[in-house]
C-alpha cells in the first residue's frame, strides 16, 4: 500500500472511531434536550452535574470501590504471583495459569450470573460488600499477570546473596522481592482500577437496590432516554482518559527509545 | 521455605476456590436442578426443544460471526496501513484512546446518532434518502458492537505484523513474487497467529453483550447473553438461566480450541 493510501485509510478510520465521542461531546454544551440539533452554548448541563447530590455521591462510591477494590487484588494477586513462581515445575504452574484466566476469557454475563448464585447461596445481602468481592474477584487474575512476568525476570541470585548476608524471610521478601516487582504490582494496581471502574455487566448482577456505580447509573438513564447530563459526564471522563494516555505516552517516550503503547488497550 | 510457600499461597487459593470453581459449580448445579432444588434434565429438555432458544442460539452466533468478520475486514488493512506510516505510536494511541471511554457511554452515542432526527438521518435526508427507521434494529446492534470491538481486532493484528522480518518480505519480492503473492504466501500467513487472537477477543464477548441489545438492539432478547439477563434479572428463572450459561460457556470452549488449533 503507497503511505498516502495508508494515511487515507487509517485517518478514516480514526474519525469514524471519534465521531461517536465528539458528538456526544457537542451536546453537552447544547441547550434543549436532544441530540439532534445545536441550540446554542450552555455550561447548564454541566452545572445540573456538578449540583445533583446523588450523582456526586455514586461518583465517590465508584471511585472508593475502584480504589479498595484494587487494592485488596493487587495484595491477593501479588501473593499468587508469587506463589505461582514458585512452583514445584512447569507443569504445576501451567495448571496455575489454567485457572488463573478463566475468569480473564469468562464473558462477564456468566460471572456476574454465577457471582449473584453464589452470593445468594451464602445468604449475603447485595450490595456495596457483594459488589466489592466481585471486583476484587475478576482483578486478582489480571494482577497476577502483570506480576509474575516480573518475578521471572528478577535475578534469583539476589535472593541468595540477600541470605547468605544474613537477611530473614521478612527482609528478603520486603527489600529484595518487592522493589524487583514493584513496576508489575503498580501496572496490576492500575490495570484493576480501570478495570473496576469500566464494568458494568458483572456489577449489574451483584448489586442490589441501594448500591450504584457509575456505570450502572449510566445504563439506567440511557435506557430511559437521552440525557444531556450523561453527555457532560463522557466529556470529563474523555478529558481525564486523555490527560492519562498522554501521560503515560511522553513519559513512555521518554523512558526508551522502543517504547510500545499496545499494553495500554482495554 | 515451605511454610512461606503456603502463606502466600493460602489466600490465592481461597480465591480460586470461592470466585473460580464454586460459581462453576454452582451454575452447573443450578442448571440441573428446579426451583424445588430437585434434580432434573428438564431446563435442558425445554431449551432443546424450544424453537425460540435454538433460534437465540443461531442468532447468537450468526450475529457474533457478522461482528467478527466486519471487524476483521476493516480492521485488518488499518493495521496494515499503520505499519507503514510514520509515529506508529502515537497513531495507535489515537487507536487505543476511544477504549478507555465507557462502552455504554459509546452505545448512549449512538441513541443520538441513529435516532429518527439523529445526524445520520440529517445526511441521509441531505442525499435524498427519507429517514429511515435504524436505531432498535438488529443492524443498529452489529453496527454498534463493531464499532466498539475495531480495537480490540487491530492490536494483535498490527502486533503480529510487526513481527514479520522485512527481510522475508524482501526475498520474496526479488524472487519475482507480486505484491498479492508477497501479502497471500507470505504476509497473511506468518501474521495469522495475530488474526486468530483478534477473533478470539472479538467473537467471545460478543455473545453476551446484553447491554447493547437492550440499548441499541430495541430491548428485545435476541442473544444468549440478553437471555441469560433476562432470565437473571426480569424472569428470575435462575435454573433456567444457569443452562443457558452453560451452554455458552460449552460453546465458547469449543469456539476457543477451534480457533487455537492450527497452533499445535
Amino acid at each position: 500500500m503507497k503511505r498516502r493510501i495508508s494515511h487515507l485509510y487509517l485517518g478514516t478510520v480514526l474519525i469514524l472511531l471519534y465521531i461517536p465521542i465528539f458528538y456526544l461531546i457537542m451536546f453537552s454544551f447544547s441547550k434543549g434536550q436532544s441530540m439532534n440539533y445545536f441550540h446554542g452554548f450552555t455550561w447548564e448541563h454541566y452545572q445540573t452535574l456538578f449540583s445533583d447530590n446523588r450523582f456526586i455521591g455514586i461518583f465517590l462510591d465508584t471511585i472508593m470501590l475502584a480504589l479498595l477494590s484494587s487494592l485488596i487484588a493487587t495484595v491477593v494477586g501479588t501473593m499468587g504471583a508469587i506463589a505461582i513462581s514458585e512452583a514445584k515445575n512447569k507443569k504445576e504452574e501451567r495448571i496455575y495459569l489454567a485457572i488463573n484466566n478463566i475468569l480473564i476469557v469468562s464473558p462477564d454475563v456468566i460471572i456476574g450470573a454465577s457471582f449473584l448464585i453464589f452470593f445468594t447461596a451464602i445468604g449475603l445481602h447485595l450490595g456495596f460488600i457483594s459488589v466489592l468481592l466481585s471486583h476484587v474477584a475478576f482483578s486478582i487474575p489480571i494482577v497476577v499477570l502483570m506480576v509474575l512476568p516480573k518475578l521471572k525476570e528478577m535475578d534469583r541470585t539476589l535472593v541468595d546473596a540477600a541470605r547468605d548476608l544474613g537477611a530473614n524471610n521478612y527482609q528478603v521478601f520486603d527489600q529484595v522481592v518487592i522493589p524487583a516487582i514493584l513496576p508489575g504490582i503498580l501496572s496490576g494496581f492500575f490495570m484493576a482500577l480501570t478495570y473496576s471502574l469500566d464494568d458494568f455487566a458483572v456489577t449489574f448482577f451483584v448489586t442490589g437496590n441501594g448500591f450504584t456505580t457509575l456505570s450502572v447509573e449510566i445504563y439506567s438513564r440511557a435506557r430511559q432516554g437521552i440525557d444531556l447530563e450523561v453527555n457532560a459526564l463522557s466529556a470529563i471522563i474523555f478529558l481525564v482518559v486523555l490527560v492519562l494516555v498522554f501521560i503515560y505516552y511522553f513519559l513512555s517516550i521518554k523512558k526508551s527509545k522502543k517504547h510500545r503503547i499496545g499494553g495500554l488497550i482495554k | 521455605m515451605r511454610t512461606r510457600k503456603s502463606f502466600f499461597l493460602i489466600p490465592y487459593l481461597i480465591w480460586i476456590a470461592l470466585f473460580v470453581v464454586l460459581p462453576i459449580l454452582l451454575i452447573i448445579w443450578y442448571s440441573f436442578t428446579n426451583s424445588a432444588n430437585q434434580f432434573t434434565l428438564q431446563n435442558y429438555i425445554t431449551f432443546f426443544t424450544n424453537g425460540t432458544f435454538l433460534m437465540m442460539t443461531v442468532n447468537s452466533f450468526w450475529y457474533a460471526f457478522l461482528i467478527t468478520l466486519i471487524t476483521l475486514i476493516i480492521s485488518y488493512p488499518a493495521a496494515y496501513a499503520l505499519t507503514r506510516v510514520k509515529n506508529q505510536q502515537f497513531w495507535l494511541m489515537l487507536i487505543i484512546i476511544p477504549t478507555w471511554i465507557n462502552l455504554l457511554l459509546k452505545a448512549y452515542a449512538f441513541i443520538g446518532l441513529l435516532g429518527g432526527q439523529g445526524a445520520l438521518n440529517q445526511v441521509l435526508r441531505l442525499i435524498g434518502i427519507g429517514p429511515v427507521n435504524m436505531l432498535f434494529t438488529n443492524t443498529a446492534f452489529i453496527l454498534v458492537a463493531t464499532y466498539i470491538e475495531i480495537p480490540f481486532m487491530l492490536l494483535p493484528i498490527y502486533n503480529a505484523l510487526c513481527e514479520i522480518n522485512p527481510a522475508v518480505i524482501e526475498a520474496s519480492k526479488d524472487l519475482g513474487a507480486s505484491k498479492w503473492q508477497t501479502f497471500r504466501y507470505v504476509i497473511l500467513p506468518m501474521a495469522w497467529s495475530g488474526v486468530e487472537s483478534g477473533i478470539q477477543v472479538v467473537f467471545i464477548p460478543s455473545l453476551s453483550l446484553f447491554m447493547l441489545t437492550r440499548l441499541i438492539g430495541g430491548n428485545r432478547v435476541i442473544t444468549l447473553g440478553s437471555a441469560i439477563e433476562e432470565y437473571f434479572m426480569t424472569t428470575m428463572n435462575w435454573n433456567l438461566g444457569s443452562t443457558i450459561g452453560v451452554i455458552l460457556i460449552v460453546m465458547m470452549i469449543g469456539t476457543m480450541l477451534l480457533t487455537s488449533q492450527r497452533k499445535r
